[in-house]
């Protein structure tokens, strides 16, 4: 019975140990959560301060931020020159009087001969800036208030936050890990104990002089299977058709290049600008609405935005990607288009970027965008997938024949308002006896119609 | 039974004492093969450190690579602009008015771009003086991809800086020790001629020669001693009722060329009318082929009928010595004139001043309307009078600097060595060129000048008429053109761009400058007067062709279809298109008639595999001989008379594959195209281009459907328009009738369906059709010898055939009343050979796109199928070469590709540099090796005419529709649209009595149909 006894306190260690094991990784996660959560607080009060410190004697920092987005800062940034200059300490260097008669009238104050508000009419390239009689002084305060806050540090913060925000994660993420690592472990120890009851039984048996008896030796699976020829047969009949289906699939994505997701010169995010920003598509590829091609578009389109947007917003980066990465690209851009942001003129040094085509269709495929696009109105989506979540664009379609047909057959044709269909869309819907004609009924799969 | 016979396997067999015999059967080689000596050298052998094994392990892992590297599919780069343009949009194409003026061909033009690059030339619907473009005119698109172009200006070979060669010829011209003269092609630009005004009031001794290449020197003459002003008449024949041509090529290059489109359509029957053509000329020009009574002459002749015409119409004189058959020609021709009234002219072409003034008598005494002399022609200018004392003063040595514009007298000139040797006496020699040529090989400085694609320009056509030329791209190359050198040699720095806009302003009446930019042509007065030469008729040369009598042929010069007067000698697509008559390219040949052949022991053959062989000859003019010309035996040709295309033979800055035929302008004595000229035959024969090997119709009237206007007026359509039956439980059924069709009939009763409709009538086979195929299509040239091989890749052909008896309805008779084999054996065989002097027909023959398409039932892989807009559909992808679909076509208008002709070095056309590729249609699929492809209907204009219609939602007009042969063919010949549109064109031209398809007893149900020719052989 001593035996009895001595198992039994060994499986009691094993489950303490393993309980032991719980607890400490349970409150070691809760540490580091308390650690985030006392940052978060002490960065909220960081900012409430800075608020408080610059705002003294102005006005409401809040609502001339609205303000100023709103009238001032497709010209003005608060801490770095555009196409007027920084704004912050501007009541450093101008009088508060002359501020709200500028902003008021600006071409009346030089008219009226100030010397100082045609010194910076002249510095700043004689570009007259737009009056605003809309505005009180109490407004332009407000702005004010909202300019003169210092400069936040956000680099510094953002980053150290977020490093410790990763920290923070990442140690979650062991957290799964060592519960794994504690299952497997467990999972060792139960196979020990198996091998050693097994052992021990076996010893029992010994001791008590029982004979296991031997079974007789049967003839090897193996053996067995090659002397049955159906057997043989069938599997090997089996055994290529899956051959053959597989090596069919593979080879039928042999060109097909779903998922293709090449990496650009300039990393430019569709995220950023489809989605986050919704700027419609058409609006960049505006010969999709005309042409057979949807269009790259040219620089020129881009510096239409990115003359007065240098840099992203702190909130765009993401933790894949830096606030400096994003500016970096925004940059490249400048220098592809021989921008001088300082100096805010071209210098005619283009460099035109050479983007790798992601969607490319053999060239014996004639595919038209404005017949799709405009005629059928379909959304760019449905081809091109989710492009506004892409941060790096892939080929979404597998554009293979069958894939086109498929939405051929699937799609009914766009008549609404559109005179070209109406006699023919009405005898054809009477010949197929429907009420909507799909693009295949409509001659969508002829070869001809794509093929030429 | 034993044999004797020795075989032996080459001559030396046959000496017994041969050394090589011995040895040879000694050895396998006669020369040892030197195994031993690297064999042999063990030290060689173990020093290499490749051994065996390593070497298959190299292969089997280059192999391995090669295959894994090639699973990577290929990275495609996009560039978009930096700075896009606001009117280029990629994928659309853009199309801006210009105009031709190389000296030769004058047009105006409608240029298609896409992305910035000029692709195609269509004809410009608003120019109302001339017709359309011709088939040069059509092909020049390529000639501004030319990769012999000069891309840069020269100094002795050298390429300079502009800056430095304006340095230079500016020294050179200021210090010149004499006359400076200018020597230039015709450039009928107010703009220019001012300018040049300009230029010699700064040199002061500046004299400007102008010189036609092919001179209208008789012409401009009889013109200006009758009108005082140096030009020719202008000729309206829409207004034709008969036209008498003597010796003029009027529907080709006659006095600038552009008539054909007014007169052709004056061929199409209206209410029982149509215009009667008589035509009397030697060599079977496009014009004779054309007419409806055509009267074979010497030249010589032609000029007595001139004279009998001259007494018959207008002097009172009532007798000719000309032989009794021509005069009755002539009685005739005159009587119907006569009754045409002011619907008559007489049209004449050749060199002799007497009669071209004549001519003018002639249709003064008729009361013509059709000939305009108050708004004349000014496009040909040259004075050969002046040429001809510019080169002897160069070989005195008083001309001091010359500058040669457009222009390559040393090749062009009959007395081109002559220039050659003047050139060594002037001092500075600039040439404006556009390649390398003979002339700017012997120049100091050589201008490099740009395309007409790429310059501006004013031009005028007529007293009245103008147009201008802007530019459809960047220039290529460091080009500038004459206009803007000389402008900056006469110290003035405005762009000719500004000068132009000066000239006119003002000039334009109520309209603008971008107004009629756009439009490309206008009417005005001329600001600027006509060159200075062009009113002094001082030193004209007088022509006459009175000395024609006695020993030897009379040979007329032409220019011919393709090459013209040989400017466009680089451009692969004129090599290739095949003459209109004689069918053959890439050659230029002496035609000459049967009798004459027969004479002289000349022949013509065609040898196994189709090609067509021929004799070579000598001619010598005076004590110039060309020597090796290849003879064309053509139907037509007059007795004793000759003929032979100029513009060929051209060698210097010309790709080697183009530099074909003779050069005939040594022939041109005194710029007079008619010549007396010995024929002796040469050894050798000439492997011919051509084709088409069969030359008659056999009497097939079911392919040409032929009448006279008399019967076609008074009989029912199918007296003369036949449909043919067949017989149904004994019933004879025509064919179009849906109870003998096996065929289930799609329906094709919604959306368009398209027809195309061919007039023969109108057709007068002029080719720019072919040519406007090849630039939409991307039709491939193929070679002279794939050409012999009759592996042209033609999409579209115009078919020639000439009567075997007088006219085709003789050999229709005579094929019906063939009976028996013995009548059969012989007669067959007569029909084979056309007459001497046979009816013409042309027949522009493409993809039927038959509804019962005999090609899409044979296709294993169904890469050829029918659309319901009655396209037969060619899918080159599908496409597995198997050529059965070829086989089973009728028409034989299928093309197999039996190689890449794109980037493949043995086909070293256009398609095989880059340059060359930029006139590539980017929405037209270039085939590959290995697949059939022929004509789509220009389906990718049909879809753009849809989708532009489905983006603007509205329906589509009747003439929207267009292919690029229907809107190539200025005459109408051509009409494309959708039948199932009731108000079209096409519906009209498909219930015309006069409709019918091609071998349509075959019942394939062509979308393709044709117009009944009717011959107006009403004698008066």
């Amino acid at each position: 019975m001593k035996k009895v006894i001595f198992r039994h306190s060994t499986s009691r260690q094993l489950l303490l140990s393993v309980a032991f094991l719980f607890t400490f990784t349970l409150s070691g996660f809760s540490q580091a959560q308390a650690a985030q959560d006392t940052t978060a607080q002490a960065e909220a009060g960081q900012e409430t301060a800075a608020a408080d410190a610059g705002g003294s004697g102005l006005g409401d920092p809040a609502a001339g931020k609205e303000l100023f987005n709103s009238l001032c800062a497709s010209c003005h940034k608060p801490y770095s020159n555009s196409i007027g200059p920084a704004l912050n300490g501007v009541t450093d260097r101008r009088d508060m009087e002359w501020i709200h008669e500028w902003v008021k009238n600006s071409a009346a104050l030089i008219a009226s001969g100030d010397s100082e508000a045609n010194e910076v009419y002249n510095e700043w390239g004689q570009t007259a800036m737009p009056a605003f009689p809309q505005l009180s002084n109490g407004d332009i305060d407000n702005i004010l208030a909202y300019v003169e806050q210092p400069k936040p540090e956000p680099q510094a913060a953002a980053g150290g936050a977020a490093g410790e925000a990763g920290a923070a994660g990442g140690s979650g993420g062991v957290s799964t890990d060592v519960i794994l690592g504690i299952l497997v472990f467990v999972l060792a120890i139960l196979l020990v104990v198996l091998f050693l009851v097994n052992k021990t039984l076996r010893n029992f048996a010994d001791a008590s002089g029982i004979v296991i008896p031997e079974k007789p030796k049967r003839k090897p699976i193996y053996k067995a299977f090659v002397e049955n020829q159906f057997l043989v047969l069938v599997s090997s009949i089996f055994v290529l058709l899956a051959v053959g289906y597989f090596a069919y699939g593979w080879m039928m994505q042999v060109g097909v290049d779903k998922g293709y997701q090449p990496i650009q010169p300039i990393h430019y995010s569709h995220r950023i600008h489809a989605g986050d920003n919704q700027i419609e598509c058409k609006y960049c590829h505006s010969s999709a609405r005309t042409s057979k091609h949807s269009g790259i578009p040219s620089l020129n389109v881009c510096m239409n935005c990115h003359k007065s947007i240098s840099e992203v917003a702190p909130e765009t980066a993401t933790e894949e990607y830096s606030k400096e990465f994003y500016d970096k690209e925004i940059a490249k851009l400048y220098d592809a288009a021989g921008w001088d942001p300082a100096s805010r003129t071209y210098s005619g040094e283009e460099k035109p970027v050479k983007w790798v085509r992601i969607h490319n269709l053999p060239d014996f495929a004639y595919f038209n965008h404005s017949q799709h696009v405009t005629v059928a109105g379909i959304e760019c989506q449905k081809c091109h997938g989710p492009i506004e979540e892409m941060e790096i664009v892939y080929q979404n379609a597998p554009l293979t024949m069958g894939w086109c047909i498929n939405c051929h057959r699937e799609t009914n044709i766009r008549i609404e308002g559109n005179e070209y269909y109406e006699k023919i869309h009405e005898e054809l819907s009477k010949k197929y006896g429907v009420e909507e004609l799909t693009a295949a009924q409509m001659g969508g799969l002829e070869c001809g119609k794509c093929h030429y | 039974m034993s044999s004797n016979k020795k075989y032996w396997k080459s001559v030396e067999e046959l000496n017994e004492n041969s050394s090589v015999v011995e040895t040879l059967q000694q050895k396998e080689f006669a020369e040892e093969i030197p195994v031993e000596d690297f064999l042999g050298d063990k030290e060689n052998l173990g020093d290499s450190k490749t051994s065996r094994r390593d070497f298959l392990k190299y292969v089997g892992f280059s192999t391995a690579a090669a295959s894994l590297a090639a699973c990577e599919g290929p990275v495609v780069k996009s560039i978009p602009y930096v700075v896009q343009p606001e009117r280029i949009v990629p994928g659309i194409a853009n199309y801006y008015a210009s105009t031709i003026a190389d000296g030769f061909d004058f047009a105006s033009v409608l240029v298609k771009t896409r992305e910035g690059r000029p692709i195609k030339i269509e004809n410009n619907d608003l120019s109302k003086f001339k017709g359309g473009a011709n088939a040069r005119v059509h092909a020049s698109v390529l000639s501004l991809y030319d990769t012999k172009r000069v891309k840069r200006p020269m100094i002795e070979g050298r390429n300079v800086s502009w800056e430095e060669f304006d340095r230079e010829v500016g020294t050179a011209l200021e210090n010149a020790s004499g006359e400076i003269v200018l020597l230039t092609q015709t450039f009928a630009s107010p703009s220019t001629s001012k300018l040049i005004q300009e230029f010699s009031s700064k040199y002061g001794n500046v004299r400007h020669v102008v010189y036609d290449t092919v001179s209208e020197d008789a012409a401009l003459n009889a013109f200006q001693s009758k009108y005082g002003r140096r030009a020719l008449p202008n000729y309206d024949f829409s207004k034709v009722k008969t036209v008498v041509g003597v010796g003029a090529d009027f529907l080709a290059d006659w006095q600038g060329g552009g008539y054909d489109a007014a007169f052709a359509k004056t061929r199409i029957p209206e209410n029982g009318d149509m215009s009667r053509h008589i035509q009397f000329e030697s060599n079977m020009s496009l014009t004779g082929a054309n007419a409806d009574k055509r009267v074979p002459l010497k030249p010589s002749q032609q000029k007595a009928v001139m004279s009998a015409l001259r007494g018959y119409v207008a002097g009172g004189s009532s007798t000719s010595d000309l032989p009794a058959s021509v005069d009755d020609a002539v009685v005739k021709a005159a009587r119907q004139l006569r009754q045409a009234g002011s619907g008559a002219v007489v049209v004449c072409g050749i060199p002799d001043d007497e009669a071209q003034s004549w001519a003018l008598e002639i249709n003064e005494a008729l009361g013509s309307r059709v000939m305009d002399t108050s708004n004349a022609r000014v496009i040909r200018q040259g004075n050969a009078g002046e040429v001809a004392q510019l080169v002897e003063d160069m070989n005195n040595g008083s001309v001091g600097a010359l500058l040669i514009a457009g222009l390559n007298p040393v090749h062009t000139l009959p007395n081109g060595k002559e220039f050659a040797e003047g050139l060594k006496q002037v001092e500075t020699v600039v040439d404006f060129a556009t390649r390398t040529d003979e002339t700017s090989k012997l120049s100091k400085y050589v201008a490099a000048t740009p395309h007409y694609l790429e310059s501006w320009g004013d031009i005028q056509f007529s007293e009245k008429s103008f147009s201008l030329m802007q530019p459809t791209i960047r220039p290529l190359f460091d080009t500038r053109q004459f206009q803007d050198t000389l402008l900056r040699w006469s110290d003035n720095n405005s762009s000719y761009y500004e000068y132009i806009k000066e000239t006119w302003s003002g000039g334009l009446g109520d309209r603008n400058w971008s107004e009629v930019l756009h439009d490309g042509v206008f009417e005005a007065s001329s600001p600027v007067a006509l060159p200075a030469s062009a009113n002094s008729g001082s030193s004209s040369v007088s022509f006459n062709m009175d000395e024609m009598e006695g020993e030897g042929f009379e040979l007329t010069l032409y220019t011919n279809t393709a090459i013209g007067d040989g400017q466009q000698a680089n451009n692969p697509w004129l090599q290739e298109l095949p003459d209109p008559l004689s069918r053959a390219s890439w050659d230029n040949y002496v035609t000459v008639s049967k009798a004459d052949a027969e004479e002289l022991g000349l022949e013509n053959e065609n040898v196994a595999n189709g090609g067509l062989n021929g004799s070579y000859v000598n001619l010598s003019v005076g004590d110039t001989v060309v020597q090796n010309v290849p003879v064309y035996i053509m139907p037509g040709q007059a007795k004793g008379s000759v003929g032979l295309a100029l513009g060929y033979g051209r060698k210097a800055g010309i790709q080697e594959e183009m530099q074909t035929g003779v050069n005939a302008y040594p022939l041109y004595k005194n710029f007079s195209s008619v010549q007396k000229v010995k024929i002796e035959k040469a050894a050798g024969v000439h492997e011919f281009a051509c084709v088409q090997l069969h030359n008659t119709l056999m009497g097939r009237g079911d392919i040409i459907k032929e009448t006279s206007l008399e019967i076609f007026n008074t009989k029912d359509a199918h007296v003369w328009n036949h449909v043919p039956e067949v017989s149904l439980d004994h019933q004879e059924t025509p064919v179009t009738s849906p109870d003998v069709d096996i065929w289930e009939s799609f329906d094709r009763s919604t959306g368009p369906h398209f027809n195309l409709s061919i007039d023969l009538n109108a057709c007068t086979g002029c080719g720019a059709c072919v040519i406007a195929c090849h630039s939409e299509n991307n039709v491939p040239v193929v070679g002279r010898e794939e050409v012999r091989k009759s592996r042209d890749m033609h999409w579209l052909r115009i078919d020639r055939y000439f009567s075997s008896e007088d006219t085709f309805t003789n050999d229709l008779e005579k094929k019906e009343n063939i009976g028996g084999l013995g009548s059969s054996l012989s007669e067959f065989g007569e029909l084979e050979q056309p007459a001497d002097n046979p009816q013409v027909v042309f027949q522009p023959v493409m993809c039927q796109h038959c509804n019962h398409a005999p090609c899409e039932t044979v296709c294993p892989v169904a890469a050829t199928s029918h659309g319901r807009q009655g396209q037969n559909q060619m899918i080159y992808n599908r496409c597995v070469g198997t050529r059965y679909c070829a086989n089973n076509c009728p028409y034989k208008v299928r093309r197999f590709n039996w190689f890449n002709y794109a980037q493949n070095d043995e086909f070293d056309y256009h398609m095989n540099n880059d340059l060359g590729r930029m006139v590539l249609n980017p929405d037209v699929t270039v085939r590959s090796r290995g697949v059939m492809e022929k004509c789509s209907m220009c389906i990718q204009k049909t879809q753009k005419t849809i989708l532009d219609a489905k983006r603007e939602g509205r329906t589509i007009e009747d003439g929207e529709f267009q292919t690029a042969c229907s809107a190539a063919c200025d005459k109408g010949a051509m009409v494309f649209g959708d039948v199932n549109n009731e108000d079209s064109k096409i519906l009209e031209k498909k219930n015309d009595d006069r409709m019918y398809h091609l071998l349509e007893y075959v019942g394939t149900k062509p979308n393709v149909m044709y117009q009944t020719k009717v011959r107006n052989t009403t004698e008066a």
